[in-house]
């Protein structure tokens, strides 16, 4: 292992490093730990300059309450939930297909078609702009969760063929080969055979696409506008402009905003790193 | 692209027939939806946008065109040099992140209680979204309520307002930006780190390696798939900073912290009014800068492929 483990140092090295390591984390959260810390604070606090002290009461009850009861956040984190989730499904679908046919076969032109896929998913989203703006005004859904919903399948399928494709390749081949032989179809030997030995797989993706498309923010101001149907990224903006200035609410409200992503890590972290580090080791 | 699928009978085929076609025909059919919303969402527009960068265009009325008269203007707009100018500081210190994340990697790199939490706790930034992360820090420059200036005034510096000041602003949107992609390489080189072959450092240490030296000629070969991705990873990112710029500045004081991807956005769809076509040209430009990344990341691929 490097570096040389600890427990083969000295205990004065040992000491140190275990007492550095909450120093260092605080230091490293320390932005986050501040606008926790404001979220709890009551108004007077502001008022007074007790911005960095202790709070003068604990207002986080009435603060992240009022965030649900005084503000259009409900709605928004709704709007967020009704655009991610249908997203995830789509484009994870979508890609074991794709990553099957890219995995399994041989054929010509099999490359050029995951190569498309890969480069697609690195393009900046400015090229994309005015073009998908328009497809989506002359469709009629603009302004709406499935107008953000089918673009965003279709551009995350681009990542996760990617993905799928590299992790079907993995695959022991000798088991299709050996259904083949038993003249078992192509389509049951998707469903049957590889789709189930994709589930890490599955699992991995849906976690990772789940909170890349809750924390987009740049489709969500292009495609959408109002209350009615922007994920809590853009509503975020609309909850600050209303209690401009009150920090204690901003702070909860962000917080509130950026929370689902950070339980659904905590919950899967397994799959979430898995996903994330894919080719990081060879 | 999907032209294949149509060849497709309308009425179910016999079984002979599907039987002996169907290693040929299933992976177009597996592929036809994925490649057909890809094509539609992805393929088309990057060359509509190319198309409609040679139109003067509002969005609306009608497109007028103008060759390559938008690009003749970028060049003398100091708006597009500002952007391009802030684009490079943003690619060259974005790379940070990369060492950055290497030294987190190596110091959490241990075995003692408790580090599973730690390290999780030191990447969940890269989880929360770059709005939340710009609001953040936005609160922590701020210099009436933010807890920097403070922390500065404690060693005898400051006050200061980042983001109040041109000089300043894009260095302090790149270093919120940097807290989250830190932690992405940090992940990348955690997950490298336990793959690095143990006999061979322990042969290294063997042989007297220690510290740097061990490092830079036992460990860092060894950790080269990761610092690939994490260099891809780290110069899309500082291509595609539009979230932090948007959240925390609005490209402000004065357009000094815009970036392309912002400025982009500015002119093709704020209330400085509709300039489509103008927007698309900034768009094209940043587009070719991705595609020598891109280049690069197929070429690579395309290298491996040939391997395997």
């Amino acid at each position: 292992m490097f570096p040389t483990p600890v427990e083969r140092r000295s205990t004065a090295v040992q000491a140190t490093y275990k007492a550095l390591l909450p120093l260092a984390l605080i230091l490293w959260l320390l932005p986050l730990l501040m606008v926790a810390l404001f979220s709890v604070k009551p108004d007077a606090d502001f008022t007074q300059g007790n911005l960095w002290g202790l709070p003068s009461s604990f207002a986080g009850f009435e603060n992240y309450t009022r965030v649900f009861t005084d503000s259009a956040m409900p709605r928004y984190l709704l709007n967020s939930v009704f655009i991610t989730v249908p997203t995830v499904i789509g484009a994870v679908a979508l890609s074991c297909m794709t990553g099957f046919a890219l995995g399994v076969y041989r054929f010509r032109g099999n490359i050029w078609i995951f190569f498309m896929f890969v480069a697609g998913n690195f393009v900046p989203f400015q090229i994309l702009m005015v073009p998908v703006r328009d497809l989506t005004l002359s469709l009629g859904l603009y302004d709406t969760r499935m107008g953000l919903v089918l673009f965003h399948i279709a551009f995350q399928t681009g990542f996760c063929t990617l993905f799928m494709r590299n992790f079907i390749r993995a695959l022991p081949r000798e088991l299709i080969e050996a259904a083949r032989v038993e003249g078992v179809s192509e389509i049951r030997i998707f469903w049957y055979i590889v789709l189930p030995l994709m589930r890490p797989a599955i699992a991995a993706l849906s976690v990772l696409i789940f909170t890349f498309i809750w924390n987009d923010y740049f489709w969500a101001v292009v495609l959408t506008q109002g209350v009615e149907s922007q994920p809590v990224t853009a509503g975020i903006t609309a909850f600050n402009s209303q209690f401009r200035a009150a920090y204690h609410m901003m702070s909860a409200g962000s917080i509130i905003a950026a929370l689902p992503p950070v339980m659904m890590f905590f919950l899967m972290q397994k799959h979430f790193i898995a996903g994330l580090t894919l080719g990081a080791v060879k | 692209m999907a032209a294949p699928i149509t060849s497709e009978p309308p009425a179910p085929p016999p079984r002979g027939w599907w039987r002996s076609r169907q290693m040929r025909l299933a992976p177009w059919l597996f592929l036809a939806p994925g490649i057909a919303f890809f094509a539609l969402y992805v393929i088309l527009p990057i060359f509509q946008s190319f198309h409609i960068s040679l139109y003067r265009w509002d969005g609306l009325g009608e497109a007028r065109y103008i060759g390559m008269q938008n690009y003749e203007r970028l060049f003398d707009d100091p708006a597009f040099y500002t952007s391009l100018w802030n684009n490079v500081r943003w690619l060259l210190l974005y790379l940070l992140a990369i060492p950055g994340g290497l030294f987190i990697a190596l110091f959490l790199n241990q075995q003692v209680r408790g580090i599973r939490l730690y390290k999780s706790l030191f990447f969940f930034p890269f989880v929360i979204s770059q709005v939340v992360v710009g609001l953040v820090f936005a609160w922590f420059y701020n210099p009436s309520i933010g807890l920097l200036n403070p922390i500065l005034g404690m060693f005898g510096a400051g006050p200061v307002n980042i983001l109040g000041n041109p000089s300043t602003v894009t260095y302090g949107i790149i270093v919120a930006g940097l807290w989250p992609q830190v932690a992405y390489c940090m992940i990348l080189y955690l997950t490298g780190l336990n793959a690095v072959d143990p006999e061979q450092v322990e042969a290294a240490r063997l042989d007297g390696a220690k510290g740097w030296k061990m490092l830079w000629y036992v460990i860092l070969p060894q950790l080269r798939p990761a610092t690939f991705i994490a260099v891809v990873v780290t110069v899309i990112g500082a291509l595609r900073s539009f979230d932090m710029v948007s959240v925390m500045t609005s490209g402000g004081p004065f357009g000094s912290s815009r970036v392309l991807a912002y400025y982009m956005f500015e002119v093709s769809l704020s209330e400085y009014g509709f300039r489509m076509g103008y927007g698309a040209a900034i768009a094209v430009i940043l587009f070719l800068i991705m595609l020598v990344y891109i280049a690069f990341f197929l070429w690579r691929m395309w290298r491996e492929e040939r391997g395997v």
